[in-house]
């Protein structure tokens, strides 16, 4: 046992905390650290939990779309787009850097509502073969690899064939489109698109009389597309069109957006776009058309036939069974706008249905 | 969560070197760590509003976000006594009332932000949601069956009602659980791995209740 001797004097007791006090101050120290421990273990597994995570960021805009602009000069006398529209903006200027650009002209077929921004419409998209979340697309489909890249034509066609994109590319001038894109889950968008007429590209793939639809099949690999792994859908993504329909002015093979090439997110090198249907029938990456006598099977339809119809037409009148569908979320916006029969279309694509029970065609 | 039986029964202190707890509480950290936790989200979301970082559609990001946090505190709450039984846990059950009330306070939000923000308070609209669309019409009623339980959660409702009629009337949230899960499963679009973990983890706290009681009455045959 040591002696009194051994230590040091001893502070005068004045000094001395009192044992409360200093005990008290420990505890606050250590209750207020265990709380703030508590607070975030609790607060970040809740984050996590809910896959609360900050939006991807707006890609980098990739150039202009190819085979437009640079080098080989469009061939623009060489094939006229036959019945086709007036490029409304002109072949857009084939920049490499600087920002996205919009429209600077109309055409008939645009619609002078605002545009939705590039960055939400580049980081917001249903593209499953890249993951379920919105912003999964904008993370994942870097590993898309959309050159070399090639489209099969089959089935009743006079010649099928595998057709290099840059080539097929070469055959058209984009032209300006301004649609609005609507979602069957009730939000909408109105996206600058470049791109050409479907029915032009059909003409040049000159189908037989057997051709009553057609249709588009989306790459399907698992190397480059991580959520085409889980069988969430049926893969590959298939989408499909009456002729009629695929030869409307309206339906568009979009190559580029906001006057720039398509990002991969959105379905680069080559996707559909048809504005009075809703987003899901707007097959991307697409490398097979296939023109068919059979209405084709597509994903959504086969994943549930009772929500996802083949016409999948915009009507404000046959609800969703889950939402209805008379409203819609313009991105960007707060309030609700009344969704328009045929997505404010129906003057140019109502005829296309004369006599079908417009409640079957959702 | 009732009232709390103090650990240690006055004037059994022991007097052992170490001291004794000084306060009547253990842990008291616990209960305000995990309601300061429990208002992370909701910061993050209301920062996230400001500085506009909730992507392109914010509304619909905020009412999942908000709906999901409120099933993860009802199943949380409904995790305790379980927990207790397996491991003996009792400061599970001091939190008890808490997630209850958490859970009640988010799926109000996100029933809040459904009514006013993304619909525009446009009553129409709302009760037809309601009425004709099952999902909506689950969620409704388990979001309406937490009201009178977050009412009576006080310590004064127990006395006033009788611990009997009291727990009767909680057990309540069993159903508000398994509504609240069949809202998530007929929401989600096409892949409802997520809803079924979550379904998973409720019926597995339920079958523990129902393993619990059988044990009882085995015990009180016997």
């Amino acid at each position: 046992m040591q002696s009194q001797r051994d230590l040091p004097p001893e502070p005068p007791s004045s000094e001395i905390t009192p044992e409360s006090a200093f005990m008290g101050r420990r505890d606050f120290l250590k209750n207020g650290l265990l709380t703030a421990g508590t607070a975030a273990l609790v607060g970040s597994s809740l984050l996590w939990l809910a896959g609360m995570k900050p939006p991807p960021d707006a890609p980098e805009p990739p150039p202009v779309a190819q085979g437009t602009g640079t080098g080989a000069a469009p061939a623009a006398g060489q094939q006229p787009a036959a019945g086709g529209q007036p490029a409304t903006g002109g072949p857009p200027s084939a920049v490499a850097a600087g920002p996205p650009t919009a429209p600077s002209t109309r055409g008939p077929y645009d619609t002078d509502e605002a545009l939705t921004s590039y960055q939400s419409v580049t980081t917001y998209n249903n593209f499953y073969e890249f993951g379920l979340d919105k912003g999964d697309p904008a993370q994942n489909a870097h590993t898309l690899v959309t050159r070399p890249w090639t489209i099969a034509v089959e089935g009743e066609v006079a010649k099928p064939q595998t057709i290099d994109i840059d080539t097929l590319l070469g055959w058209f001038t984009p032209e300006d489109r301004v649609y609005r894109m609507r979602c069957v889950e009730a939000w909408s968008m109105v996206i600058p698109w470049l791109g050409f007429p479907l029915a032009d590209l059909i003409k040049r793939l000159e189908p037989t009389s057997n051709a009553k639809y057609v249709e588009f099949l989306t790459l399907n690999d698992p190397k480059q597309m991580p959520g085409v792994r889980r069988p969430v859908l049926k893969w590959p993504y298939v989408e499909g069109l009456r002729m009629d329909e695929a030869m409307h002015p309206l339906t568009l093979m979009t190559v580029g957006v906001y006057g720039r090439q398509l990002p991969n997110q959105m379905g680069a090198p080559l996707r559909l776009v048809v504005p009075w249907k809703y987003g899901f029938k707007n097959a991307k990456s697409i490398v097979t058309i296939r023109f068919t006598q059979e209405q084709p099977k597509t994903s959504w339809a086969l994943a549930a036939s009772n929500e996802y119809g083949f016409y999948a037409n915009v009507n404000p009148e046959v609800d969703h069974p889950r939402w209805s569908q008379a409203s819609e979320r313009r991105i960007g916006e707060v309030g609700r706008r009344k969704t328009l029969p045929f997505n404010g279309y129906a003057e140019s694509v109502a005829e296309l249905y004369a006599g079908m029970d417009p409640r079957k065609l959702y | 969560m009732a009232t709390t039986p103090p650990l240690l029964a006055a004037g059994a202190r022991p007097r052992a070197a170490r001291p004794a707890p000084r306060r009547g509480t253990p842990m008291p950290w616990l209960r305000p760590g995990l309601i300061l936790g429990a208002l992370v989200p909701l910061a993050a979301m209301i920062v996230g509003t400001v500085r506009g970082t909730l992507g392109a559609n914010p509304i619909a990001e905020v009412i999942n976000e908000l709906g999901l946090i409120a099933l993860v505190f009802l199943i949380a709450g409904l995790a305790c006594s379980p927990l207790r039984w397996a491991f003996g846990w009792t400061w599970p059950i001091r939190l008890r009332r808490d997630l209850g009330l958490l859970a009640f306070f988010y799926a109000l939000l996100h029933f809040l932000v459904y009514v006013v923000l993304d619909q525009g308070v446009d009553l129409g609209i709302i009760v037809e949601d309601v009425v004709q669309r099952p999902f909506i019409t689950v969620g409704f009623l388990a979001l309406l069956l937490m009201v009178p339980l977050a009412w009576t959660s006080t310590s004064g409702w127990v006395r006033r009602l009788g611990y009997q009629t009291w727990t009767r009337l909680h057990q309540l949230v069993y159903v508000a659980g398994i509504l609240a899960v069949i809202h998530f499963l007929w929401r989600v679009k096409i892949d409802i791995s997520q809803p079924m973990l979550y379904a998973t983890i409720l019926g597995a706290l339920l079958l523990a209740r129902v393993a619990f009681w059988l044990r009882g009455r085995q015990m009180r045959k016997a």
